[in-house]
């Protein structure tokens, strides 16, 4: 920098640091109050809770260790929960990916109409789930319901889906699906778009044939950073699931549909066991975390950056 | 000749597209076609979806006469638009002295907006619980939007942003006299638009759908948000009158997909860079 440049900004240079420091610290107070009462606070507390048998109204707590750790293990009902969410991410995730990157692609090689069908797909995101759920109960009603009325039709006699312990489980899945392959494929739409097109004719020159070996050497690798962050995302929206559980099936029939926020909030907000509950949201958190891990160490090594 | 097989191909993705899109929106043609059905010819279960005889509007007169309708939806942008208002309130400055500024203590400010990422919003719940309930403040709107007036995502949203203008930009605003406020009112908050737009869709879209929150520090219709509302049509009312239901569905379900219809670009444009970025 020539020294006529370094003088002429040199004043404000020596004024800016008081300033600038004593301004830095007045924008961040109000969110670093905020983040302290709304957020740090109470998830501290919320972490102490866990190892408590607090229960709302008590008169008193007690520290009670690792207690309701050892109760939840006992908890066969908090087992089911756990091996319920683990089934319904095992589906979900899997095929709202698999689902959402083959319609990204179809749609990506349209020539017109890829606004309309983005739109299409992405309608269950903005939709009100609560509305939408109710819109499935009825979709798959054992008696009433257009699904089983087709399956008559066809000489097949229809599982009660929501209502039977063997089928909840998948119709929740299919549901979340449902709900979940819009968003997975805006994302996916966003990382293809940023696939330069010579790559593609470059390959197609290079003696690439197939549409599939394209997809294979060229596409796949440089979606990887897309699809790692979808994968990562998608798991952790499919653990934190609850709207679907609290609306249609609260969590039967037996438990076959428990997944482990709706346990959560049971414990908390309908037993009251606010101790116990808090014990199960550190499961939760762990999980999230590990996910979070998962992502930023173990997966991120092996995808390719283009 | 790969002219011609061009144009099959296209033709193929193009039906197959039709098909799944038209499979996605069952759930949506079969909610309209029932909330227009009467409860008898809803019950005998009939693959028709045009209503015999034209179909009847008593499943929404109904509706509109047992749901308070304008008290959800007027909730629902009360809580969002609050939420909404208080989150870029703390997060644009927050996130510009990140970016821009030197302070003494910003690493710290940084790292712990990179640890409240970690945490899903569900984990603090039980003792905000408590402490509302102990403030007698459930059922209240401030119940409703104070968990959510800080975002950590915000803060880090706009700190990338902010990143990316031109230090230029400030250092001349300040040669011209004007002070850090003025600096933020006058240069980065009308920077800050096309960041604020894309968070303001993700945001109002996560809480005006949000079941979770409202459910637990709200009961009774006075206070409840759309998601509610339906939620409390469906056990107290309607039990089985799924015409009704169905009528309820989709008067609640429309105003977010209008608002989606008329600025789709956006929306998309708002989830995909958020979704992202997080």
């Amino acid at each position: 920098m020539p020294l006529s440049e370094v003088l002429a900004i040199a004043p404000a240079q020596r004024r800016a640091p008081v300033g600038e420091a004593l301004a830095g610290m007045m924008l961040t107070l109000p969110s670093a109050v905020a983040y302290l009462l709304l957020l740090l606070l109470p998830t501290l507390a919320a972490i102490v809770l866990a190892f408590t048998d607090y229960e709302l109204g008590a008169p008193s707590l007690a520290w009670i260790g690792l207690g309701n750790f050892e109760e939840l293990l006992e908890d066969r009902g908090f087992r089911q929960s756990l091996r319920n969410t683990l089934v319904y991410t095992a589906i979900v995730v899997p095929a709202s990916i698999g689902g959402a990157l083959a319609l990204a692609l179809l749609i990506e090689a349209l020539t017109r109409g890829r606004a309309l069908y983005r739109a299409v797909f992405f309608l269950p995101v903005v939709s009100l789930p609560v509305a939408m759920a109710t819109a499935w109960q009825y979709l798959l009603h054992p008696t009433i319901g257009p699904l089983n009325a087709l399956l008559r039709e066809a000489g097949v006699n229809g599982p009660a889906w929501l209502t039977s312990s063997d089928t909840v489980l998948v119709a929740l899945a299919a549901i979340g699906v449902w709900e979940a392959i819009g968003f997975n494929l805006v994302l996916f739409l966003a990382g293809l778009t940023a696939i330069p097109r010579e790559l593609h004719q470059a390959a197609e020159t290079d003696g690439v044939a197939s549409a599939w070996e394209r997809f294979r050497l060229v596409t796949w690798p440089l979606l990887g950073p897309t699809t790692l962050f979808v994968v990562t995302i998608s798991m952790i929206r499919a653990v934190r699931t609850f709207d679907s559980v609290a609306v249609l099936t609260q969590g039967g029939p037996n438990r076959a549909s428990e997944v482990l926020l709706y346990t959560m909030y049971t414990e908390g907000f309908t037993y009251f066991r606010l101790g116990y509950s808090a014990a199960i949201t550190l499961v939760f958190l762990v999980i999230v975390l590990a996910l979070m891990l998962l992502q930023t160490r173990v997966l991120d090594r092996r995808v390719h950056y283009g | 000749m790969a002219e011609p097989r061009e144009h099959v191909w296209q033709a193929v993705r193009w039906l197959v597209l039709a098909a799944l899109g038209l499979l996605f929106l069952m759930p949506y043609i079969w909610m309209v076609s029932a909330s227009l059905k009467p409860l008898d010819e809803i019950f005998r279960a009939s693959l028709a979806l045009v209503p015999e005889g034209g179909g009847t509007i008593s499943n929404y007169v109904r509706v509109l006469a047992e749901v308070p309708v304008g008290r959800y939806l007027w909730n629902g942008v009360v809580v969002c638009g609050g939420i909404l208002f208080f989150q870029l309130l703390f997060a644009v400055p927050a996130g510009y002295a990140i970016a821009k500024l030197n302070f003494p203590g910003r690493d710290w400010v940084f790292g712990a907006v990179m640890l409240g990422l970690l945490v899903p919003y569900h984990v603090p719940a039980l003792p905000l619980y408590v402490g509302f309930s102990a403030l007698g403040m459930l059922n209240t709107y401030a119940a409703l939007i104070l968990p959510f007036v800080i975002s950590v995502f915000a803060i880090f949203l706009f700190r990338q942003f902010f990143k990316a203008l031109p230090d230029e930009l400030i250092h001349a605003a300040r040669l011209d006299g004007m002070g850090e406020v003025s600096v933020v009112w006058r240069v980065i908050l009308p920077n800050a638009l096309p960041a604020a737009t894309a968070f303001a869709i993700f945001s109002v879209v996560a809480h005006w759908n949000d079941l979770f929150w409202p459910l637990i520090v709200v009961s009774g219709p006075d206070r409840a948000t759309p998601a509610l509302g339906v939620l409390y049509f469906r056990t107290e009312e309607a039990g089985d009158d799924f015409g009704a239901l169905m009528a309820a569905s989709v008067v609640m379900t429309t105003p977010l997909v209008l608002a989606f219809l008329v600025a789709q670009r956006r929306f998309v444009e708002g989830i995909a860079t958020t979704g992202l970025k997080g």
